[in-house]
């Protein structure tokens, strides 16, 4: 149920409608719930809306934050 | 798929365990519980308490709106399908949860109950459109995440006129149950429930932001780390979660950056606000009765609101007397501590809503980890 | 005034016309349905027989007589028509691919269907056509039939139950219960690919790359995978409820446990990611034309080239092995390093799937 997830925006309009792609699975959503989207952008989408817009300079920090090695490990 | 498959990294995964275990401080025991449904999935289903060190407990939290639906509100939705001939659209989850005199919607819809699964929203709404001489219910369960595409549909149906849509409103929210575990006996008094910090739900934080959760930081001071919903990030928020018990910090974190602010999406919200207000109280399955924790319809769109519009009265419902669900919700119990768990509650046979949705602790357990309670 | 000629028929308007009740009710009406549309695209010598029951030749193997094996199996598929097949085909092969996992080597079918008032006959055409095609593919004919016709609001267009009859050889046991601690578990493909184009059909997604129906009748694999001399114990194809439901009703028979590996289980990408949208597990989705194969370990190499030897089997992998399990469980070691179990769902996610 509370399937969300990261789709690319690859179509906008006409009004709230957008066409997003996952993998190669397109779907129809809408974007009434956010302003300014664009195609090329990622939003987070939740039972055929979208919710939030994916930052993704945000992903690639917490991406390098994850391979970081912990203090305590270097110290061993 | 981008963003996904990333966080899903085996490798990386490794990585991040041995921070944890380096991390933790070996005769410290530390308690941790993830809220949301999503991440008591992610958890059993990538089998991440195996990557754990044996000193970091989860606990399984409320987060779960199927699971949190109390019996009483399922049987308003069957007798609106039975008795009142409406079409009823649900969520697909909602569909085997046990209600009263043994039925459920799934078997309601056997009796001829005209009830239609739905993946949103915008499907009720054509199925209103495409029956115009009929009656449509949409019945909206959900927490923070779910509200707004609720509040857009009633909108969208007051726009139209479409004047036989109505919807049943059970949507929930994430601050209230959290403020009513960290209240509860179990945790605050006797201690039996230790929590030393919470996961935040990653899907409703992108609607609220991470400003709420700054309260219970403050006032109770057990630290917060919002985690997305992948595998990863989990390990990720966990391993946050640890440094601050360790250095006695009490904050809230965003594990989360990528899809979540402070403030949240306030589109969303405003809508929200325009659409729903505050239910002074309302029945939680497991936590009782719960103060300014669910929403109801405004008087503005009162002509969508199904319990007006079919003078509809809840009657509560207690569970089954051999379900744990209400003690599990709590993180009191776990689910191999039901008497009833695997044996007469089956996902098949499900005496209590943990067991049906895939989100609950008991289905969750049941099949993905139950390996473990065998010997 | 131009000559009519005796006896003549008025022919079936194959194009505009729709199924009626006198389509079901055993007189001329009927009969024209099965010589114009039935017999038209199925005909064969036991058809053209024209009686109650088809008579067909004793069961032989070798000049021996063989062991007959029979299944049948009723369609009830929503859509009629979805990407890469039909009701029609999915028909043939799902029965003929029941007898040939026994090891048998399908021999005849029989076809009955229920038919609603009002059905397009063109779109009749269209699914006995493709049953013909796949029948003769297979090298399956259609020996005998019956038809009949419910009301208008009674059926849902058309629903097809077909029967195979095929001869086994003698000494080979295929069975659910024969699988050991030690054998291999491999799959003839990638998973998904049935369950996922009916869904997409329903949910209206669209794919770049179209996902479509594997449906396919896998006695010539089969017949290949037979050939090697593997020691093979047990064929099944995961249908409805998929792997995940096909393997757990093999290890409750056999009372063994198994052991997959995630990252040896074929997907193909889009598949995987049309189940992230629709909230679904590769692992429990239908496949039409995918068998699994529980092997000897010493024989699953073989066996794997002569599968991906094949046009049907060139994604075939050694997905796990059959362990010791008390519990009979199904359990798999994620591609992120965990374990967990996977369990055959309590109810069909999808429903009129195959």
């Amino acid at each position: 149920m509370c399937l969300a997830l990261p789709v690319k925006v690859v179509e906008v309009g006409p009004g709230d409608a957008a066409v997003v792609d996952l993998g190669g699975v397109r779907k129809q959503i809408s974007l009434a719930l956010l302003d300014g989207v664009q195609v090329g952008d990622y939003v987070i989408l939740h039972v055929g809306y979208a919710l939030s817009r994916l930052d993704p300079e945000e992903a690639q920090k917490t991406l390098a934050l994850f391979s970081e090695l912990d203090q305590s490990r270097l110290a061993a | 798929m981008k963003y996904i498959d990333e966080f899903r990294d085996g490798a990386v995964a490794q990585g991040i365990a041995a921070n944890i275990a380096a991390a933790v401080e070996p005769q410290r025991r530390y308690s941790f519980m993830e809220f949301c449904g999503g991440h008591t999935h992610a958890i059993s289903r990538y089998g991440l308490s195996d990557l754990l060190p044996p000193n970091v407990r989860m606990v399984h939290g409320p987060g779960c709106p199927v699971c949190v639906l109390p019996i009483g509100r399922v049987d308003l939705a069957i007798n609106l399908a039975l008795s009142r001939d409406v079409i009823l659209c649900t969520y697909g989850d909602t569909l085997r949860v046990p209600a009263s005199n043994g039925l459920s919607l799934m078997k309601a819809k056997a009796r001829g109950g005209d009830i239609r699964m739905v993946y949103s929203t915008l499907d009720a709404l054509q199925v209103a459109r495409d029956n115009p001489q009929r009656e449509v219910v949409f019945f909206a369960i959900g927490f923070e995440t779910t509200t707004p595409p609720t509040a857009l549909a009633i909108q969208q149906a007051q726009q139209e006129q479409l004047a036989n849509f109505s919807v049943l409103c059970c949507h929930v929210l994430t601050p209230a149950a959290i403020t009513q575990i960290l209240e509860s006996p179990e945790v605050r008094q006797w201690g039996t429930v230790p929590i030393d910090g919470f996961i935040g739900p990653a899907h409703v934080s992108t609607v609220i932001g991470s400003q709420p959760y700054e309260f219970f930081a403050e006032e109770y001071r057990k630290p917060v780390v919002i985690a997305g919903f992948e595998p990863l990030d989990v390990m990720q928020a966990i391993l946050m979660l640890v440094r601050q018990v360790n250095e006695g910090r009490a904050e809230v974190e965003n594990e989360f950056a990528r899809a979540v602010t402070r403030e949240g999406n306030l589109k969303a919200q405003d809508r929200v606000a325009e659409v729903f207000e505050l239910r002074r109280e309302f029945e939680w399955r497991g936590l009782g009765i719960v103060p300014y924790s669910a929403l109801q319809i405004r008087e503005r769109y009162a002509a969508f609101d199904a319990e007006r519009r079919f003078d509809l009265v809840y009657a509560s419902v207690s569970d089954n007397k051999a379900c744990e669900c209400g003690a599990i919700l709590r993180g009191v119990k776990r689910p191999q501590d039901c008497k009833i768990f695997g044996t007469v509650c089956t996902p098949e046979n499900p005496i209590g809503s943990c067991m049906v949705s895939s989100e609950g602790a008991c289905a969750a357990h049941y099949s993905y980890g139950r390996y473990k309670d065998m010997n | 005034m131009a000559e009519i000629k005796r006896g003549y028929v008025r022919a079936l308007d194959l194009k505009n016309g729709r199924v009626d009740l006198t389509h079901g009710s055993g007189g001329r009406a009927m009969v024209q349905l099965i010589s114009e549309l039935f017999a038209r695209h199925l005909g064969n010598e036991y058809l053209g027989q024209g009686n109650d029951g088809a008579v067909l030749p004793a069961p032989m193997l070798a000049g021996k007589p063989a062991r007959l094996v029979m299944s049948t199996d009723s369609h009830v598929v929503s859509p009629l028509f979805f990407p890469g097949g039909d009701i029609g085909c999915l028909s043939v092969h799902g029965t003929v691919n029941d007898v040939a996992v026994m090891g048998a080597t399908p021999l005849y079918l029989a076809a009955g269907f229920i038919l609603e008032e009002g059905f397009a006959l063109a779109d009749l055409a269209r699914i006995v056509e493709s049953m013909a095609q796949a029948a003769r593919a297979a090298g399956v004919p259609v020996v005998t039939g019956d038809t009949k016709v419910v009301e208008r609001g009674k059926g849902d267009g058309v629903f097809i139950t077909t029967t195979a009859v095929g001869v086994l050889p003698d000494g080979l046991e295929l069975a659910g219960s024969r699988a050991r601690r030690g054998d291999a578990v491999l799959v003839s493909g990638s998973i998904g690919d049935h369950g996922v184009a009916i869904m997409s059909q329903r949910e209206n997604l669209s794919f770049d790359a179209p996902i479509v129906s594997d449906t396919a009748a896998l006695n010539g694999l089969i017949a290949a995978m037979l050939a090697t001399g593997a020691d093979i114990r047990c064929l099944r194809d995961p249908t409805r409820g998929g792997l995940a439901a096909t393997l757990n009703e093999i290890a409750a028979q056999s009372g063994v446990g198994m052991m997959l590996h995630e990252k040896a289980i074929p997907v193909k990408p889009v598949v995987a990611a049309a189940c992230e949208l629709l909230g679904l597990d590769p692992l429990n989705v239908a496949n039409e034309g995918k068998l699994i194969a529980i092997c000897a370990a010493a024989d699953a190499p073989r066996l794997l080239a002569a599968m991906r030897n094949h046009p049907l089997g060139v994604a075939a992998s050694v997905i796990g092995e059959v362990v010791t399990d008390a519990h009979h469980f199904v359990q798999l070691t994620t591609a992120f390093g965990g374990r967990r179990i996977v369990d055959w769902l309590a109810s069909d996610q999808l429903p009129r799937i195959c």
